[in-house]
């Protein structure tokens, strides 16, 4: 049993557990909103299909939601289980917007959803709208919070470091961290993703069957209205992203385009076999395209990026010897390019889609429809390599230049320990995956459509 | 007041609100297998907590939350220290989250009867643990001299680790019992009634025991004088043993009241006890986690504070109402029952026409 054994252990858990938690958390960020717009306009309107709407896609919703909540626990515990010397140092400052997410947002989401499930026919109907606004907001809420707590683990601000623990100098500083506030923007945009991506591969399946398809015609437009420009904005919140990184991680930008050395203007390389190792810098096959990577990095051009061993070096000066500085290029290369193609091809399969809707022909198009229930899996994709490249690009930090992961785990915990646990939380979460995917495919399902007799009369009496 | 002690006495009121909220819902839950004869009877019997048990589960959330912020070292060194033990607990804390929407959405009755046992066995275990658990901050574990955890999974049971357990388990379905017996109707209501009084006996005694066992151990090993602790013990004791007669006398409203002041005060002995320290450490008493060796620094209190006294009456308002929207008893016929999203018949909410 050696340090690093227990440090690996650790990793992997905590990346399995929050890679899956995370395949969750953003289609309730994006599928609450939709639900709840569905319902304003029934609301607003009275048109009986938006409540029956409502009522379909609600249960994903709430099935997806619970499994989240349940990961989520996992999340928060895992931090002083395996990674407490990470706990103790970090505690102060990445303590507080989980404690504030916690009582502000997360107490918030969950009574009023309760509300919401429950309050159907408790509540007089604006009341009921709002408690799924109100519950809608906090998750919302809760995304921004632990985006400052991860923030900080990206770029530190606001803090001092005080008898070898980091103290927080500054609330304001940490709050308005303007990486935190780049990834809410581009985590929201990718909960919208999820949502309207789910949504219209969803309405596309029915519309496959011949099942209810005006009524899905309906939510496929709302799910258009959002997919076509979010996609599209997605990308350049995303590039704009990268290129902020760029100037705090530079490290990591250099190994997601495995830029082995300095340069100026830097072309950026659309894949590559080899290159990704020290004794094999050259890739035997790249595809590149001039300049891009300058422009992409540093918004010019012919703007410089600085290389992997340039900058080896650099932190070898502020950090001393005898650490590799360079996060696994491979790994980092291809998240980033497997996000950003997924990226794209969302928006393709989105604009098809409007054009499609625009032309009336949305309906019929027999060859769309698969295509967009094969986009499904898509946001997921996208949302996993985002997280690979922002965590393991910030490797070997656990909070970048303050504190290695090495040696930030939990001391009194042993492999032994660390194994059975990631052996319950593996079994668990495929058991739970599984459960998952059985009642969404069923309650997504066409054969099971959403039947006159079993909806409620909202419209029974003036 | 000193901030550090605030906090302290913050988190302690997180626990207790936590104890006091699922306690009664981890009673529901373990008395499902028992009390419910019929799947109209295990609907209503979930219905009771549905609307509830989430925003309950989230002051644990807090806490924990609160912890991490308040004590970095006292979370460090609890979580890694009782690693299976919160291993476990997250495995009953998954399954019973689940359990509550996907009951309502399987449709083999074998599958709901799978996800009424995980409810059943997640909330008595989750019960059993946290009451081994908290025990253990005061009973002491070994601690090195970094306030790291030094000791196995089985130096966590103790005789009085293990009692608390059991005072946990016994007390929150008694707690539940009281519940259901407010919130059901007919039957059920009195097959409620009945288990009440049964599990009244065995939670005063046991309760009691544990409290002045807590007393003990405080005087003993944790260096405190016997007052404040019994303080804490007398008004458990006193209001448990009420609620028992209550419950005996049929005042449900009442005797649930006071099993959840009891809930509350045995939280406020422990935490009591616990004070000046909040992780004893033994054998090695000097090893010992303290309330200011483990706080975070003055600032990240002071903000913490604002939050804190900002939120939590907003909290607890918005909490409250919802337990006033569902204060009727669920009888099992009511409309817009539950996770019911594509309902029968019956169901009607009003639309927005029928207001006008």
């Amino acid at each position: 049993m050696t340090a690093s054994t227990v440090v690996d252990l650790a990793r992997i858990q905590f990346a399995t557990t929050s890679i899956y938690h995370f395949l969750f958390v953003p289609l309730t960020l994006g599928l609450g909103p939709l639900v709840a717009i569905m319902q304003t306009l029934w609301y607003r309107s009275g048109d009986e299909a938006w409540l029956r709407l409502t009522r379909f896609f609600g249960p994903l919703f709430l099935i997806n939601f619970a499994i989240g909540v349940a990961t989520g626990l996992v999340q928060e515990f895992e931090f002083g289980m395996n990674w407490s010397v990470y706990s103790t140092f970090v505690g102060n400052v990445f303590g507080a917007p989980l404690a504030i997410e916690g009582l502000a947002a997360f107490m918030l989401e969950s009574t009023f959803l309760g509300l919401w499930i429950f309050g159907w026919n408790r509540l007089s109907p604006r009341i009921h709208l709002a408690t799924l606004w109100i519950a809608v907001a906090g998750t919302w809420m809760s995304g921004y919070f632990i985006l400052v707590a991860n923030s900080w683990m990206q770029h530190p601000v606001g803090y001092k470091v005080v008898n070898g623990e980091a103290q927080l100098t500054s609330v304001w500083a940490l709050l308005s961290n303007d990486f935190a506030l780049r990834a809410y923007v581009h985590t929201m945009l990718a909960g919208l993703i999820f949502g309207s991506i789910v949504m219209l591969g969803v309405c596309c399946w029915h519309f496959l069957r011949g099942n209810e398809t005006e009524m899905f015609l309906m939510a496929a437009k709302l799910a258009l209205i959002v997919a076509v420009p979010v996609t599209l904005l997605q990308l350049v919140v995303g590039n704009r992203f990268g290129a902020a990184v760029t100037s705090q991680q530079s490290m990591k930008i250099a190994a997601s385009e495995a830029q082995w050395n300095t340069c100026q203007p830097c072309g950026f390389s659309m894949f590559q076999i080899g290159g990704f190792t020290k004794d094999d810098p050259t890739p035997s096959l790249s595809i590149t395209i001039p300049r891009l990577l300058s422009y992409m990095a540093t918004g010019s051009f012919s703007g410089e990026v600085q290389g992997l061993n340039q900058l080896q070096v650099q932190e070898e000066r502020d950090y001393g010897r005898g650490t590799n500085y360079m996060p696994n290029i491979r790994v980092t290369y291809w998240s980033m390019r497997v996000m950003a193609y997924a990226g794209m091809l969302m928006f393709l399969v989105a604009a098809l889609g409007g054009w499609l809707y625009w032309r009336r022909k949305l309906a019929a198009a027999r060859w769309f429809h698969w295509a967009a229930i094969a986009s499904i899996p898509l946001p997921y994709i996208a949302a996993t390599a985002g997280w690979l490249l922002t965590e393991m690009g910030r490797q070997p930090w656990i909070v970048q230049g303050l504190l290695l992961t090495s040696k930030a785990n939990s001391p009194s915990v042993s492999t032994t320990w660390l194994g059975i646990s990631l052996a319950v939380f593996i079994s668990l979460y495929i058991v739970l995956g599984t459960v998952d995917f059985v009642l969404m495919r069923r309650y997504a399902n066409p054969r099971q459509p959403v039947r006159r007799e079993e909806l409620p009369a909202p419209v029974q009496t003036y | 007041m000193n901030l550090q002690i605030f906090w302290f006495c913050l988190i302690a009121f997180l626990w207790a609100g936590y104890l006091v909220l699922e306690g009664f819902d981890f009673g529901v839950g373990m008395l499902l297998p028992f009390l419910a004869r019929d799947e109209r009877e295990r609907s209503v019997m979930f219905g009771t907590i549905g609307p509830v048990w989430d925003g309950n589960e989230v002051w644990l959330v807090v806490a924990g939350g609160a912890t991490f912020a308040a004590f970095p070292a006292w979370y460090g060194s609890m979580f890694s220290g009782f690693y299976l033990a919160l291993l476990l607990i997250l495995f009953f804390l998954i399954v019973r989250v689940v359990s509550f929407e996907w009951r309502e959405k399987s449709e083999s009755p074998r599958a709901r009867r799978i996800w009424l046992l995980a409810n059943a066995g997640g909330s008595t275990g989750i019960a059993l643990i946290w009451g081994i658990g908290l025990s253990n901050l005061l009973h002491g574990v070994p601690l090195g001299s970094d306030g790291s955890y030094t000791g196995d999974f089985w130096d966590l049971f103790a005789g009085y680790t293990i009692l608390g357990g059991i005072a946990f388990v016994l007390l929150f379905a008694f707690h539940g019992a009281a519940f259901l017996t407010l919130r059901t109707t007919g039957d059920l209501c009195r097959r409620a009634q009945a288990a009440a009084r049964r599990l009244a006996i065995p939670a005063v005694a046991v309760v009691a025991g544990y409290a002045i066992w807590t007393v003990a151990v405080a005087v003993d090993r944790n260096d405190k004088d016997v007052f404040p602790p019994v303080l804490g013990a007398v008004i458990t004791i006193a209001a448990i043993a009420a609620a028992a007669i209550l419950v005996y006398a049929g005042r449900s409203g009442l005797a649930f009241a006071l099993s959840a002041l009891g809930t509350l005060s045995l939280v406020a002995t422990l935490f009591t006890s616990l004070y000046p320290r909040v992780m004893v450490s033994s054998p090695d008493f000097g090893n010992s986690l303290t309330v200011s060796g483990a706080a975070s620094a003055h600032y990240t209190l002071a903000v913490m504070t604002v939050v804190a006294l900002i939120v939590t009456p907003v909290v607890l308002l918005y909490q409250g109402w919802t337990y006033y929207v569902f204060r009727a008893r669920v009888t099992g016929e009511e409309t817009g029952s539950p996770a019911e999203l594509l309902p029968t018949g019956t169901d009607q909410p009003r639309g927005p026409q029928a207001t006008t």
